[in-house]
């Protein structure tokens, strides 16, 4: 194993720069290294003008989302002797503005993600304060999987729909409003529909399927919004057919 | 958001059937008909016996509904084609008359030609 | 949503353009630029049968001028073309399929695998019913 390995950093300094550059630094090339434990010798050792976000250092913030040879990775999780012998060239998210060097402006998603209500609602207007709410393994298992999202936007980062349409309301969003619609104890499902069911909503994706392949949790957003779609149809076909006392 | 009436969904329905059964269809008629016999690799049907096998009313209603849907399939993935694709999304209204226009001059086409071999 | 703009106004954001040939930057974006093609050559064979269908209803004349068409090069290699795409169509088509689809029995859902096994068992029987209606 070489001793060093380069990381090439595409850079955006926007108080001098008007165009992206790119910076090459060398650094220790250790098995238990990730990406971010480079760009973190970088930044303490090489060149402290370097920006980028992290936080927990285990996958579980979903604060240091970059590409990495050109894929969305957490680079907390990625490791450099992976990409031996190098150079490994890393960049900030893709489809999102970017605010310096490896920082996105995340505003959009932020704005997004509360339009879906991801939390549940209740369906009595006077909730017992004291009431349980039980639900079997079972019922758990429906929504699970989506619950596992970090919010990281590994995956409108991979989404081609997103860059082209940035109105979409993205992977992330609907995984986490079926989280909450999947739900035995939610009774929201009503209102996160006008949502999801909109030209902006599920109906924007032509199904590549890069976002599930990003996903480090899992999630499998594709899956998600294809089954949305399914649950959004039927209801549009009862609501054309059926009188509406019956739906 | 004017969403639930959105033909969207019906579109994506018509979409998807026409996409099941294009799958399903398809590639069989397509090897003997388009590859198997111009090859030689099988002997063509001879007339007589196609003509019977075109003309019965079960034949023509299953290659109606073929080609019905699968026009439809082809309106809605074109139009995302060219939307995604080609960036063309601010075209949108045309592009979807188009598309949809196309599917259903189609459609009629397949009717009267149907309708002639029965 | 607004929040992007009201953001540049105080920041000098960079926005990275998207080229008009991002399909080409991975493997997996051509393959779904493919994907989405085939739909062209579905039409196409929309086109072919009906081509076909008339050509026998009109009489064995027409029906032999069909069969010289469709053993000229050019249409026999637009047919081999079509017939990769289309391919292309049924194998994505059934591995996409089992994501829609959550299907039951009792409280287990069926696994996504046996779905799509499904599909293709589906596919093989309709495929030889149909090349023994054509072949017998
Ligand atoms: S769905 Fe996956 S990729 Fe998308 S934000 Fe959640 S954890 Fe990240
Ligand atoms: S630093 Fe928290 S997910 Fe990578």
């Amino acid at each position: 194993m070489p001793e060093t390995i380069t990381i090439e950093v595409w850079r955006y300094r926007p108080e001098q720069d008007s165009e992206p550059a790119w910076d090459s630094y060398e650094v220790p090339l250790r098995k238990e290294w990730a990406v971010l434990d480079g760009l973190n010798h970088i930044k303490d050792q090489l060149d402290g003008t370097l920006s980028y976000r992290w936080s927990c250092r285990m996958g579980i913030c979903g604060s240091c989302g970059m590409t990495v040879n050109g894929e969305p990775k957490l680079s907390c999780s990625t490791f450099l002797t992976d990409y031996a012998p190098g150079p490994v060239r890393v960049e900030p998210m893709r489809n999102f503005p970017v605010i310096r060097d490896l920082v996105v402006e995340m505003g959009d998603f932020m704005a997004k993600l509360p339009t879906v209500k991801p939390w549940l609602v209740s369906g009595d207007d006077e909730p017992d304060e004291d009431a349980e709410y039980l639900q079997t393994p079972v019922e758990m298992d429906d929504y699970k999987r989506y619950s596992m999202c970090i919010n990281c936007m590994l995956c409108y980062s991979a989404c081609p729909v997103y860059a082209l349409d940035p109105e979409f309301i993205g992977p992330a969003a609907i995984a986490l409003a079926q989280r909450y619609n999947l739900d035995s104890r939610d009774a929201g499902a009503e209102d996160r529909r006008d949502v999801l069911a909109s030209a902006e909503g599920v109906w924007a994706c032509t199904f590549v399927g890069e976002c599930s392949v990003a996903c480090p949790k899992d999630v499998d957003p594709a899956g998600a919004i294809q089954r949305y779609k399914l649950t959004a149809a039927t209801k549009a076909v009862k609501d054309l057919l059926l009188p509406r006392g019956a739906r | 958001m004017t969403t639930k009436r959105s033909p969207e969904p019906f579109a994506w329905l018509l979409f998807s059937a026409g996409g099941m059964v294009a799958a399903l269809l398809v590639p069989v008629l397509l090897l003997l008909f388009g590859i198997a016999f111009p090859l030689g690799l099988l002997s063509a049907p001879d007339h007589a016996y196609l003509a019977s096998v075109v003309s019965h009313p079960i034949t023509l209603l299953v290659l109606f509904g073929l080609c019905v849907l699968a026009l439809l399939h082809w309106a809605h993935r074109f139009r995302y084609t060219l939307y995604d694709g080609l960036q063309l999304k601010k075209y949108g209204v045309p592009i979807t008359i188009c598309c949809y226009g196309g599917a259903i001059v189609g459609s009629v086409v397949a009717a009267v030609v149907l309708l002639r071999a029965l | 949503m607004s929040t992007r703009d009201a953001a540049s106004s105080e920041q000098r954001l960079y926005r990275p353009p998207v080229s008009l040939t991002w399909w080409l930057r991975k493997p997996s974006y051509l393959l779904f630029g493919l994907r989405e093609l085939s739909s062209v050559f579905i039409a196409w064979f929309v086109v072919y049968l009906l081509m076909l269908v008339y050509a026998v209803s009109s009489g064995s004349a027409a029906y032999q001028d069909f069969l010289d068409l469709s053993a000229n090069p050019l249409v026999l290699i637009l047919n081999v073309i079509a017939l990769a795409f289309v391919l292309l169509h049924t194998i994505t088509w059934f591995g996409l399929a089992p994501k829609a689809m959550v299907l039951r029995l009792g409280a287990r859902r069926v696994p996504p695998g046996v779905i799509l096994a499904a599909h293709y068992a589906a596919w093989l029987v309709v495929s030889a019913v149909v090349a023994w209606v054509i072949l017998r």
